[in-house]
C-alpha cells in the first residue's frame, strides 16, 4: 500500500498573487488518486466553489490522476506522480505530472464519434476539459505528461483553452 | 461510501438498486460482475436504479456502457432509472444520452419493457 504524503504543504505567496498550497510526490496507486482528490476537494471548498463545481473539480482531478497512475506510470512502483496546487482568491490551479512514455492527445480517439461511443474507456480527458475552465496537456521530453487545469470561482465567458 | 448493489424482481424485470460510488476499482468491478451474473442467469430485462448513486467517474460510465453491451448482446435490454443531475450531466457530456433509455418513474420504466 502506498505511503500517504502529508496533505498540506503551505508555501509562500508568489508575485502573481498565486499561493502554492501543495507540492506532493505520490506513488502510482489508487490510494494516491483518492488522496489527491481529497486534497483538491478541500482546496476547492476553501476557495468557495459551489457544491457542483467542487464535485466536478474533484472528478477532473480523479480522472487526471487515474490517467497518470494507470495509463502513464502503469502502476509502476518506481514511477511517481507529482501533484501541485496553487490558489489565488479567484481560482485554483492543479498540475499533475507523470513519468510515463507520454502520449499525443490529438491521437486519442474522440469518444463523441459514433464509432467510439460504445467504447469502455477513453472519456477521461473529455470530462476534464468539460469540467475545468482551462486545461493544458503537455508531453514532456524525454518522458512524462503534464496536465495543468484551472477552475475559476467565477467562470470566464470563454471556454477551455 | 463504496458501491452497494441490491437486486429485486418486479414482474420479469430485474431491478438493480445501486447506491454509493461507481468508480475505478471495487465499485466498477462489482457493477460489471453483477450484470454478468444476471445475464448468465437468463435475465433479459434489466433496470438500473441510479437514484442513490452519489458519484460516478469515467470508469463507472464505462461500466454502464459495458453493461448495456453485455445485456444487448445476450438479447436483452438495459435501462436506467432515477438519474441524478450529476449523472445526467455526464451522460450529456459523453453523448451517451443517445444510447441509454432513461426513466424517472419506476412503474413506467417497468411497463416500458413490455410483456
Amino acid at each position: 500500500m502506498a505511503a500517504r504524503a502529508p496533505l498540506f504543504v503551505l508555501m509562500p505567496e508568489t508575485d502573481s498573487g498565486s499561493t502554492m498550497h501543495a507540492d506532493l510526490t505520490l506513488d502510482s496507486s489508487l490510494e494516491s488518486v483518492d488522496s489527491a482528490e481529497e486534497l483538491v476537494l478541500r482546496e476547492a471548498r476553501e476557495l468557495g466553489l459551489d457544491e457542483d463545481a467542487q464535485h466536478y473539480t474533484s472528478i477532473a482531478v480523479r480522472e487526471c490522476m487515474v490517467n497518470a497512475v494507470a495509463h502513464g506510470n502503469r502502476y509502476n512502483g518506481r514511477k511517481k506522480v507529482r501533484l501541485q496546487v496553487w490558489r489565488t482568491e479567484e481560482s485554483i490551479t492543479v498540475q499533475i505530472d507523470d513519468e510515463g512514455d507520454g502520449f499525443d492527445h490529438d491521437e486519442v480517439p474522440n469518444p463523441l464519434e459514433e464509432e467510439n461511443l460504445m467504447r469502455h474507456s477513453g472519456r477521461g480527458l473529455l470530462m476534464i476539459r468539460a469540467f475545468m475552465d482551462e486545461t493544458t496537456v503537455t508531453r514532456r521530453v524525454p518522458k512524462g505528461t503534464c496536465v495543468r487545469m484551472v477552475k475559476y470561482l467565477r467562470p470566464p465567458a470563454a471556454g477551455n483553452s | 461510501m463504496s458501491l452497494k448493489l441490491t437486486t429485486r424482481k418486479v414482474g420479469d424485470v430485474m431491478v438493480i438498486d445501486a447506491s454509493g460510488k461507481i468508480t475505478l476499482g471495487e465499485g466498477s468491478t462489482a457493477f460489471r460482475d453483477r450484470i454478468k451474473e444476471l445475464v448468465a442467469a437468463g435475465d433479459k430485462k434489466v433496470l438500473v436504479n441510479m437514484g442513490d448513486v452519489t458519484y460516478i467517474d469515467s470508469s463507472g460510465i464505462g461500466e454502464l456502457v459495458s453493461g448495456f453491451t453485455t445485456t444487448t448482446n445476450s438479447g436483452g435490454v438495459l435501462k436506467l432509472l432515477n438519474l441524478g443531475k450529476r449523472v445526467q450531466d455526464l451522460l450529456q457530456i459523453t453523448k451517451l444520452y443517445t444510447v441509454f433509455e432513461t426513466h424517472t418513474d419506476e412503474a413506467e420504466a417497468i411497463r416500458s419493457f413490455g410483456a
